[in-house]
């Protein structure tokens, strides 16, 4: 199985050095109904009578694929989408309301075979035990291409959607007290301490646990089943998970990252991280800090991707581009800001920057289509092909497994290393 | 005039984690791979079922303190592999059995709607209830519902489920380009529940699926149960696959209808049912008895003497007596996180019983356990078969079965290509989907087919 599993690339994004100048450059995409632009559903490429349909996900993702993209990601919120970053903005004018980005996932799976999928999982308000049993089937039901992007909320109206923590109300220019700080340093580690939750069951079975021994009738050697024994400050969990081991053994954890706590929330539990510099130097002194992080967090051997995020409107004359941005400005009635750099261009011009904030150190991008319907295609037909005229991006899936198209080996089980040592 | 002939409703439920799956059999397959699941699935529309049914446990069973290790063990996520089997099959319902202890209304209710929306309607709930500490150590709060409060909190979890699938009309999406209102308004999915176990409100986020509401299954048999399910439930997946048992128990449970302003045709009764065919009745009579050994192997006999004798009998040889010593009647610690325990209310007479049975017929422990534990429900050629289940459902024992095969996933296989155009023939069975939705499969109305005053008394 480990050949059909191992990636032709060397796994080369520890913090010990830059990755080598000829590393591959890794590409996702992230998807959010119509496209990340407010406007972008009114473009005449749009679709947004049917952000709700099997159809458009299964559309949407094979277009991923037919640019052989290491993945995409899908949004997700325990509450209505908002403009305001804390409380329900009572707008009209942009997409509301979504599906389980899971089930999305799932709903896909059976129909692409190279792209992984990389669901949204909100931890503030969910069960670590759903959670892990969840991306495990979708590993399943996907063979080996799973991954979750962990993500907390702090937004008081999503707690009182669960009614188990109040989050007292806050105001954008709280966000500096040490109250909002401490309540954003205890999501964060609630979510660490979900994601190691996560990772100890889809290790609670070793491999080979399954034995259907007919001489004893044993189905399973329970030896080779574990319980997690987890006791934290948030929440216990027992284990061992009621799914087996999943194909990839651990699928690929990633999360969204702004500043040092969230940093150190990458360098201790993520695969890949999600950064987001508005130049070459901020690229260069984000990589730098997560590094650190990374090496503080013993993990200085272990591969930790760390992507750029960009928003993206790709026409073939730049200058279209920029019109298009200003046109959906135009019909939202106010200039679109967002955390990541807003690139209106050429895909050349974007696989110039591209390839740039890689010096950086940056391993891969993962890009936000402004509108689905045209970005998602002009990455896909545009931009790809510009980057392997480059060299830079794959000519063909090289690897079954999302863990093997990062060139991540598939992990050894940490209960079955416990054992051997302890037998040692 | 004689009344028309009911249709007959069809449903394949995925071998599951009890003894009954015989996992040794050389045809037997992955349990956990997706190829089995839509093998299954497909075979399952194939034959036009009208809906697919997987089980669901949170913890995985023990026996002696000691993981149980003699049954299949393991099994996917429900609403994943659900949502994954949305993109292999067109027509067929797909239920997903959910516990109301250990999730919350919010997250379950998006879930179900995301479904219902990736299905094209086709999804549906069946609500278990626990409230034991053992599963509960898997989960955030522990075990931290009183054993009497578990319907209670299911009730109210349903009743909170439905105020969110209600809180979208299906109305609210405009999409106007020109105007730019994607909404028709901003308080779209607006909810208040204030109740004993719930204190929620805000906005649901997932517009309204296809179906309104997910069809509802309820389980349980207790008194609790089937009162929850004359009030709340579109169907009851229940265990009284015999004749007479069947009758009594359809009777009392439409009888309780009427009280909720329910009619007869609004609760499904659909008990599990296993099944075994031969060519022949007589082939399908010696089939039969090879699966109870298969199933019950000399060291699941002693596990299962377990359940009642509350003791460890390992020492004990399964083709040899029944214990000379009597069960312990304290607590039941023995077996953790299954329900067969509580089949047995009075364990001295139960042993009692087996003991004189087993010494009038000369049985071993493994012959008694064979011999008492539940036969197959339909056994025989597939025109007996055919027959017998349609002689079940015309009786009003049942509105239909949910089949439970014994072999993963090519059980279902023969019944597909045998019983099936059987019962087509007779013309119990439908030839082809006649809807879209599972609600139209079952012959259930969508809810907004309802009167607003109907739906605002529920």
């Amino acid at each position: 199985m480990s050949s059909d599993l191992s990636s032709p690339y060397p796994s080369a994004y520890s913090s010990a050095g830059s990755p080598p100048a000829h590393a591959p450059l890794h590409l996702a995409v992230a998807l959010d109904g119509a496209g990340w632009h407010p406007a972008a559903w009114r473009e005449p490429a749009a679709r947004p009578r049917e952000l709700l349909t099997a159809r458009y996900w299964q559309d949407v993702v094979t277009e991923a694929e037919r640019g052989l993209l290491d993945f995409v990601t899908i949004e997700d919120s325990l509450g209505p989408q908002s403009s305001h970053p804390i409380e329900p903005d009572g707008r009209t004018d942009q997409v509301r309301g979504r599906l389980d980005a899971v089930l999305v996932a799932a709903r896909v799976a059976p129909l692409t075979r190279h792209i992984g999928l990389v669901p949204t999982v909100v931890a503030t308000h969910t069960e670590p035990f759903h959670v892990s049993k969840a991306i495990a089937t979708l590993d399943y039901v996907s063979t080996g291409r799973a991954g979750l992007r962990v993500q907390v909320s702090a937004r008081p109206n999503e707690a009182a959607h669960f009614g188990r923590r109040a989050i007292p109300p806050f105001g954008l220019g709280d966000l500096d007290t040490p109250a909002v700080r401490e309540l954003v340093a205890g999501l964060f580690d609630e979510a660490a301490d979900h994601v190691e939750v996560v990772r100890r069951l889809w290790d609670s079975w070793e491999d080979d646990a399954e034995i259907r021994d007919v001489a004893t009738g044993r189905f399973i050697d329970r030896d080779k089943l574990h319980y997690i024994d987890f006791e934290g400050r948030y929440f216990s969990v027992k284990g061992p998970s009621i799914t087996p081991r999943p194909p990839q053994g651990q699928p690929v954890v990633s999360a969204l990252a702004h500043s040092g706590v969230p940093y150190r929330l990458v360098a201790r539990a993520a695969d890949v991280g999600y950064v987001t510099p508005h130049d070459g130097d901020q690229a260069r002194a984000i990589v730098t800090g997560i590094r650190a992080a990374q090496e503080a967090a013993g993990r200085e051997r272990e591969t930790l991707h760390v992507f750029g995020d960009l928003v993206v409107l790709l026409d073939d004359d730049a200058g279209a581009a920029r019109a298009r941005l200003g046109r959906l400005d135009g019909l939202a009635g106010t200039p679109y800001t967002s955390d990541a750099k807003v690139f209106a261009g050429t895909p050349a011009g974007l696989a110039d920057l591209l390839l740039e904030w890689r010096r950086a150190g940056l391993t891969g991008f993962r890009l936000r289509p402004a509108v689905i319907g045209h970005d998602l295609p002009a990455i896909t037909r545009g931009l790809v092909p510009e980057l392997q005229r480059r060299g830079a991006f794959r000519e063909a899936y090289e690897a079954r497994t999302l863990r093997g198209l990062l060139g991540l080996a598939r992990p050894a089980n940490r209960y079955t290393a416990t054992s051997a040592t302890a037998t040692a | 005039m004689s009344k028309p002939r009911k249709q007959i409703h069809l449903a394949a439920h995925f071998p599951g984690v009890n003894n009954t799956t015989v996992w040794s059999d050389p045809r037997a397959g992955s349990h956990i791979e997706f190829g089995s699941f839509a093998h299954f699935a497909r075979t399952a529309e194939r034959a036009k079922f009208d809906f697919l049914f997987l089980a669901e446990g949170l913890r995985l069973r023990e026996q002696g303190g000691r993981i149980h290790d003699l049954d299949v063990v393991g099994r996917p996520d429900t609403f994943t592999v659900l949502a994954a089997l949305a993109a292999v099959t067109e027509r067929i319902g797909l239920t997903g059995t959910i516990n109301s202890t250990f999730n919350e209304p919010y997250e379950v209710a998006r879930q179900f709607a995301s479904l219902d929306h990736l299905s094209g309607g086709r999804s549906a709930w069946n609500v278990v209830t626990s409230w034991d500490a053992f599963t509960g150590e898997n989960f955030r709060r522990g075990g931290f519902l009183p054993q009497e409060e578990r319907y209670s909190r299911a009730r109210e979890f349903l009743a909170t489920a439905g105020g969110l699938f209600d809180s979208w009309h299906g109305d609210e999406i405009l999409a106007d380009r020109a105007t730019g209102a994607f909404l028709r308004d901003a308080r779209a999915g607006s909810f208040v529940h204030k109740g004993h176990h719930f204190d929620i409100h805000g906005q649901f986020n997932v517009p309204r699926g296809p179906q309104g509401r997910p069809v509802v299954f309820q389980a349980g048999d207790s008194e609790e149960g089937r009162e929850f399910a004359a009030a709340d439930a579109d169907a009851i997946f229940s265990r009284h696959s015999t004749f007479e048992a069947g009758r009594a128990f359809y009777r009392d449970v439409k009888g309780r209808l009427s009280k909720y302003g329910r009619g007869q045709d609004e609760l499904l009764i659909l008990p599990a049912a296993t099944f075994v065919l031969g060519d022949s009745d007589a082939e399908a009579a010696e089939l039969a008895r090879e699966v109870r050994r298969q199933q019950v192997s000399g060291a699941t006999a002693i596990k299962h003497l377990e359940f009642v004798w509350n003791r460890d009998l390992s020492a004990y040889d399964p083709d040899g007596p029944l214990p000379d010593v009597d069960p312990d009647p304290g607590e039941h610690t023995v077996a953790r996180g299954r329900a067969q325990v509580r089949m047995y209310r009075d364990p001295l007479a139960t042993a009692r019983e087996w003991r004189e049975l087993a010494a009038a017929n000369g049985w071993s422990i493994r012959d008694l356990v064979i011999e008492t534990g539940n036969r197959q429900s339909f056994v025989g050629s597939p025109s007996t078969v055919a027959a017998g289940i349609d002689d079940f459902v015309q009786a009003d024992a049942a509105d239909g079965f949910i089949l439970v095969p014994h072999v993963t996933p090519g059980g279902l296989d023969v019944f597909a290509d045998t019983v099936v155009p059987l019962l087509q023939e007779r013309g119990v069975f439908r030839a082809d989907y006649e809807g879209t939705t599972l609600r139209d499969h079952l012959g259930l109305a969508h809810p907004d087919a309802r009167t607003p005053a109907e739906r605002a008394a529920s």
